[in-house]
């Protein structure tokens, strides 16, 4: 690993997939307390509607991606803030709509083509120092808004309607809440691909939550074992040369059977 | 002095009638019995209490306010059926959310607001498990939990959404009679199925499946299971009832008038 690092570009994917770690670490606490990991599967799915308009009418790439995946997030918040019930054939709808969208966007796109691979499992052995600092400075700014807010969103996320009388506007955190997962899941899609970042949004949260006495420290557990998953899929797909996202998350999901197998003999004979 | 005062209220879900016709006056420092059939309305009516939900007519008043502006000295405690059981959060963390100011950022809460939710944890013998998760208590204990939590919050109005249902019932018995004893300086309005158990402890009963009656003293008679439950009274409670002077005969007759 030491003399891999001699190498800018794996000293790049370290980093981003440390940063990755750490922006879902404290999304993926929300994602899985608050139950709506369909709908960030579907906000980075839809996402890819953003990619096509963005390639078919020329427009800058975050701009347009970004905007998309904002709208098609705030309908799929519309949907599963009124009517629970519903919301999962909704957002299934709007996820599979938007990826549909987006392909014959870029079928029509004269002489270019996006390769699907790159969005699904990133390049994050090509990421420039450029996404690296739009991607501190969004874990910036998520720290810093969950640290502000962290009453609220604890409040909204253990009991909503208690939080409502106590008078907390629940309903602007939802959405304030799933536009911020809208933005980071976009520009963290970019760097490592859609379906590294809903392993590492799902599976460190849903570890650590068993252990974890607070939102707090099932924010920086998460954003640890991410980061370990990482570090440790980078290494492998250094070694043996394999696919770095596809490494990382075989050594996520191999966590994740290790723990569901230790929780079993652990809490064996107690209501779990 | 009334500290709530409905009046005439209809409430309905996409035109379904919920609620019909509703008065309700619950005067300071009572303890009232909730009760009715499921989908008759009993938990609407809390959420209209609440301020979550609107009336479609008619007015409502908490404390002589809004529901919504009376909220924040009502102390409701939710069903614990309805809670998150893996979610990470310790009982006093629970208990200080009933201390929850949204004027207030940051995460840390005050020194005076722990050890006012540690003095509420305390009231309901739950501060020896303060630094627990609280997935690892029993239901009965869960539920003390969100009743000091509720407790925190200071209120003039104790409102529970049927806290019995996952206790058993020795658990019941201590819990009512829990209540009881928090009635002395607060108003105390349970949503409950437990008729019998209940009948005991509360100073009145309030009916409700859609329309509302009010009876201003803790019997439970056939008479009002046989309007609100439209079932026969021996399935509902097979040996008390009978002592009231209602025949099982009567009882059916009733039960069809209001069919």
């Amino acid at each position: 690993m030491i003399e891999a690092l001699e190498f800018e570009f794996m000293r790049n994917a370290l980093a981003a997939g440390l940063l990755a770690s750490v922006i879902c670490g404290i999304m993926g606490t929300l994602v899985v307390v608050n139950r709506i990991v369909f709908l960030s599967g579907g906000i980075a799915h839809a996402a890819y509607g953003g990619i096509g308009l963005a390639s078919y009418f020329k427009w800058p790439f975050l701009p347009a991606t970004i905007s998309f995946s904002l709208f098609a997030a705030m309908l799929m918040a519309t949907v599963s803030y009124s009517k629970r019930h519903r919301a999962d054939t909704v957002i299934g709808v709007i996820w599979a709509l938007g990826m549909a969208f987006g392909i014959i966007l870029i079928d029509l796109t004269p002489g270019y083509n996006v390769d699907l691979m790159s969005y699904l499992f990133g390049s994050i052995l090509a990421v420039p120092r450029s996404d690296l600092y739009i991607m501190a400075f969004i874990s910036v700014t998520m720290v810093f808004l969950v640290t502000y807010y962290y009453q609220d969103l604890l409040a909204m996320s253990y009991d909503e309607e208690f939080a409502k009388i106590r008078g907390v506007s629940v309903k602007k955190y939802y959405f304030g809440m799933i536009g911020m997962l809208a933005v980071a899941v976009v520009l963290v899609m970019q760097v490592v691909g859609l379906i590294l970042i809903i392993a590492l949004l799902t599976i460190p949260p849903f570890i650590v939550e068993k252990y974890a006495k607070s939102l707090f420290q099932m924010m920086v557990a998460s954003s640890l074992l991410g980061a370990a998953f990482t570090v440790t899929g980078l290494w492998l797909s250094y070694r043996f040369n394999i696919t770095s996202g596809a490494s990382i998350i075989m050594v996520s999901g191999v966590a994740f059977l290790i723990s569901l197998i230790v929780n079993k003999i652990r809490f064996a004979g107690s209501e779990m | 002095m009334a500290i709530i005062e409905i009046k005439n209220l209809d409430f309905a879900y996409n035109r379904e009638v919920v609620l019909k016709d509703v008065n309700l006056t619950i005067q300071q420092n009572d303890f009232v019995a909730i009760i009715g059939p499921n989908g008759g309305g009993k938990t609407t009516l809390v959420k209209l209490i609440l301020g979550l939900l609107s009336p479609l007519k008619g007015t409502l008043l908490v404390d002589n306010k809004s529901p919504q502006k009376a909220s924040p000295c009502v102390g409701y405690v939710p069903q614990d059926v309805h809670m998150n059981r893996s979610f990470p959060i310790t009982v006093i963390d629970v208990a200080l959310m009933g201390k929850l100011d949204p004027k207030q950022r940051w995460s840390r809460q005050s020194a005076a607001n722990r050890r006012d939710a540690m003095a509420a944890l305390d009231r309901m013998d739950m501060a020896a498990h303060a630094d627990k998760k609280i997935g690892e208590l029993s239901g009965g204990e869960r539920q003390r939990v969100l009743i000091a939590r509720a407790l925190a919050t200071q209120p003039k109005l104790l409102l529970l959404d049927e806290p019995t249902a996952s206790i058993d019932t020795k658990g019941r018995e201590d819990l009512y009679k829990l209540l009881k004893k928090l009635n002395k300086d607060i108003t105390v309005v349970v949503v409950s199925h437990d008729l019998l158990v209940i009948s005991r402890y509360v100073k009145s009963v309030a009916c409700v499946n859609k329309s509302l009656h009010y009876h201003n003293q803790a019997e439970i008679t056939g008479e009002m299971l046989g309007a609100m439950y439209l079932c026969s009274v021996e399935e509902v409670c097979p040996v008390e009832l009978v002592g009231h002077g209602l025949s099982h005969r009567e009882a059916a007759q009733h039960q069809e008038e209001y069919r």
